[in-house]
């Protein structure tokens, strides 16, 4: 037999799956644009080589641009000390091992450094001459109070996947990389409270939790790199916030280290506390500007064995409002994500990935909603009612429900593999936005029609823009406005920025919905905080920070 | 010949998914079921979507097409999805999932099926995912005394005559030959179409049938006896070590070098 196995017929699908997610091995842009991207932009999960090309497999990492001279503007402060090779043997002897000191100091380590020096999508690189990976509590005081009592600036990184270019140096700060603190300390099976080292990566933890019938209550496209400590620092959002919540609920204890060694020991395992100010809310968010974290205790739920998902194609946005209310009344409590996808989207999918769409019409937009219940009988019982509602009433015009695991899998893949595909001519500029649900997409059609009327987009190579498109997480009114384009263009970055900001900053809404600020959003923090907020958080910083070495040049 | 009657049996399955591994019962006698997730056994989509598709190019007038299927009372899901795919009805023949047909068992069900509803045309999927005996449709070739092509990768029928290509190691085969026939599907066949929201509601009032072995004379005792049923043997987990010396160190420990 030519194809023997059981699992021929299932891969079939899974290949499409994954045809779907990486494209772009298999079309080459027509046109391959020098991508230098400086805007405040989060440019995203695809990564770019050199040409601007974007490609499944990372590029070399000695390609990145420099932040500082990308960011021309960031001097490097004078405050800081540089590393002498006293303070390389200070460490050795702190770290004892070989493998936890990556040295660049005494000798030329420029390759095994780069990885720590440049950042996920290539678009950040630093100067930094040496790497640390604590494996204990106490290494990671150890170090810090040494940085603090010598002037010597640190970034704290963990999976370093973050996408707004706070987990790389900027100049040559010390990499301070949680890695080796990967052990699962504790899970109490009744209460769900689970106790892990920072560096555990999510995925681990989340398969760890599988076998107990839990889930993390966190889950997004990065999880078999990014770190729980990276993700409680950048108080990360995901796929399925709507469900399980925020960090900020989620997490119950913190512990850290503060820049002069001080061990914060907050690693309560319980959910109700009411004994003073909640410090942990600080480390949660905070972007490893205030302290290392080094481990964390987090609830987490009950894994639903019955999962189901079907997704729509509407008439307009106002009827996938209609459809979101009418989810949240019918489904009510297994309701695990509702994903807004615009039809520009499902069509640039569908060119670059080649892929079939689940729906044979064309339709301006499109949601994705997935069910997480106790019981399949029930579950589907709800989900026939609700289908039957949307589908009489004319809310949703056509729709498809997943069958098996394997159809799970592939309408998935038409929301997450937008972000991929959208890089496909050249770049994209990302931003990743709260505004309240009803105004959502007008943010879009404002910032398409600004790129008509100014003549910069269109269907052919002499058009910088090749569309303005939005998605996002429409359950938690989050969007992500993405304009890909063929080529980096000053005229179109005037187009949009501030534009973007002060639109966002008019309906009240966030700059910076899940991403962080980090290098990126840093200037343009004002346009979603007060300046009184600004002011007290400069004051925090301060206090926990006093000598300001912990991941300059970002955040505030 | 008036037109194409299509009988697609079909099998409700695990789910395959590479997350969830199935386990072996504590008794050793088989893959643990109750509360895992179930779908259609994916060469019976196939299927399905192959006699959808005979209809759709309109070569060959399909006068109908039948979905069935043996199992417990779940297997009725199975059939909803068939029929919301685009099969007109269905047959649930009742078989509790601890008397389990074996591929004989069902081929002689399906003959008697074939008998009743006048088919001129059954279309099985090459294997089902769980027991993998590849075996049912060959076997009602043998009872129907019909000509088969099994493992198709496509379809062509004109009137009476029907083409068949199926892949071979090296190449592609193509038979030909005449109705009634039997055809099992390989993967390469199509590509299953989404069961679309209007389509499922459609399928919630197509007619199911439900019956029993008895109706058709039968009883299916096994002939056959799982002696037991074992997990795959374990991989052996990896070990980290520390630096190039310490992997030395290991690898002569381990004897390999
Ligand atoms: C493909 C992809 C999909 C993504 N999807 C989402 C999404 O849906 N939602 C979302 O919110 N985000 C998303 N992100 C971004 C997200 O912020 C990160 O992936 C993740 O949360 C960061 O974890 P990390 O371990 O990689 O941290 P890093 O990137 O290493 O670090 C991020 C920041 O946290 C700091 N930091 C890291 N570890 C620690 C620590 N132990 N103590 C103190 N500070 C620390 C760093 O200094 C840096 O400022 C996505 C990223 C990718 C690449």
């Amino acid at each position: 037999m030519a194809v023997p196995s059981r699992f021929v017929a299932p891969m079939r699908r899974a290949s499409a799956v994954a045809r779907l997610s990486s494209p772009l091995r298999h079309c080459r842009p027509g046109f391959q644009a020098r991508w230098t991207g400086n805007t405040s932009a989060t440019s995203e999960p695809h990564q770019q080589d050199a040409k601007g090309t974007v490609k499944g497999g990372a590029a070399p990492a000695k390609t990145v641009k420099f932040t500082s001279d990308s960011y021309p503007e960031i001097q490097r402060d004078s405050k800081f000390a540089k590393i002498t090779q006293e303070h390389v043997d200070h460490f050795k002897g702190i770290l004892g091992s070989e493998s936890a000191v990556i040295d660049g100091v005494s000798q030329d380590a420029t390759d095994d450094i780069e990885p720590f020096n440049s950042d996920w999508m290539r678009k950040f690189r630093g100067h930094a001459k040496l790497v640390l990976k604590p494996s204990t509590t106490e290494e990671v005081s150890k170090i810090l109070k040494y940085c603090n009592d010598n002037m010597l600036a640190v970034v704290p990184q963990g999976g370093n996947t973050g996408l707004v270019g706070g987990s790389v140096p900027v100049f040559d700060e010390i990499v301070i990389n949680l890695s080796k603190m990967n052990q699962i300390r504790s899970f109490d099976e009744v209460s769900g409270i689970l106790v892990a080292d920072a560096g555990v990566i999510l995925e681990v933890a989340d398969n760890f939790l599988a076998e107990k019938g839990s889930i993390f209550p966190l889950d997004l496209g990065a999880k078999g790199s990014c770190q729980i400590g990276g993700n409680v620092a950048t108080n990360a959002g995901g796929l399925r916030l709507l469900r399980y919540g925020s960090l900020h609920g989620n997490v119950l204890g913190i512990e850290a280290v503060l820049p002069d060694g001080t061990i914060v020991d907050d690693l309560s395992k319980l959910r109700k506390n009411n004994t003073g100010y909640d410090l942990k809310h600080l480390f949660i968010g905070g972007e490893g500007t205030i302290g290392i974290i080094t481990g964390i205790s987090i609830i987490c739920p009950q894994r639903s064995p019955a999962v189901n998902v079907a997704y729509f194609g509407l008439e307009s946005f106002e009827q996938a409002q209609k459809a979101f209310t009418e989810a949240k009344s019918h489904l009510s409590e297994i309701l695990s994500a509702f994903e807004m996808m615009d039809g520009r989207t499902q069509k640039i999918i569908q060119k670059v990935a080649g892929t079939k769409l689940p729906l044979e019409g064309d339709y301006p937009f499109y949601c994705l909603i997935e069910t997480s219940g106790s019981n399949a009988d029930h579950d589907s019982e709800k989900l026939q009612n609700f289908l039957e509602h949307v589908m009489e009433t004319e809310i949703v015009q056509d729709g498809v429900l997943a069958q098996d695991q394997t159809q799970i899998q592939e309408l998935w893949a038409c929301r997450e593999g937008i972000t991929e595909c959208l890089g496909h001519w050249g770049g994209v500029y990302k931003y990743d936005l709260s505004i309240p649900i009803s105004r959502m997409y007008d943010l879009v059609n404002d910032v398409r029609d600004r790129f008509t009327e100014a003549g910069l987009l269109g269907d052919d190579e002499s058009f910088p823009v090749v569309d303005v498109v939005g998605y996002g997480h429409m359950g938690d009114s989050n969007l992500h406005l993405n304009v890909p384009v063929r080529r980096f263009d000053k005229k179109v970055e005037k187009m949009i920025e501030p534009y973007v900001y002060e639109w966002v900053a008019n309906e009240k809404g966030s700059i910076s919905a899940e991403h962080g600020l980090g290098v990126t959003k840093r200037p343009y923090v004002g346009y979603s905080k007060s300046e009184t907020m600004i002011r007290l958080m400069k004051q925090i910083k301060d206090s926990f920070d006093p000598n300001g070495i912990m991941n300059p040049y970002k955040y505030l | 010949m008036s037109g194409l009657r299509i009988l697609v049996p079909i099998k409700r399955v695990i789910d395959y998914t590479p997350q969830v591994k199935p386990r072996v019962n504590r008794a050793q006698t088989a893959v643990e079921t109750a509360n895992v997730k179930h779908s259609m056994n994916p060469f019976d989509e196939l299927s399905i979507e192959e006699a959808v598709r005979l209809r759709e190019r309109k070569a060959t007038p399909v006068e109908e097409i039948v979905a069935i299927s043996a199992g417990p009372a779940k297997a009725q899901d199975i059939l909803r999805t068939a029929m919301a795919m685009g099969a007109d009805r269905s047959i649930h023949v009742q078989v509790d999932e601890k008397d389990a047909l074996e591929p004989l068992g069902v081929a002689k069900l399906l003959k008697k099926v074939v008998d009743e509803q006048k088919s001129n045309l059954v279309i099985l999927g090459k294997q089902s995912i769980d027991d993998d005996a590849g075996q049912t449709g060959q076997m009602l070739a043998g009872l129907l005394n019909w000509p088969q092509a099994t493992q198709a990768s496509k379809v062509e029928v004109e009137g009476e005559k029907v083409t068949v290509t199926r892949e071979v190691d090296g190449g592609v085969e193509t038979l030909r030959t005449k109705l009634p026939m039997v055809i099992t599907t390989d993967l390469r066949l199509n590509e299953p179409r989404y069961a679309s929201l209007p389509n499922i509601m459609k399928a919630k009032k197509k007619p199911l049938e439900k019956k029993t072995l008895k109706d058709y004379g039968l009883d299916a005792a096994p002939r056959l006896k799982t002696v037991k049923v074992t997990d795959p043997p374990q991989r052996q987990g990896g070990v980290k070590v520390e630096d190039v010396d310490g992997m030395i160190g290991k690898l002569k420990e381990l004897g390999a070098l």
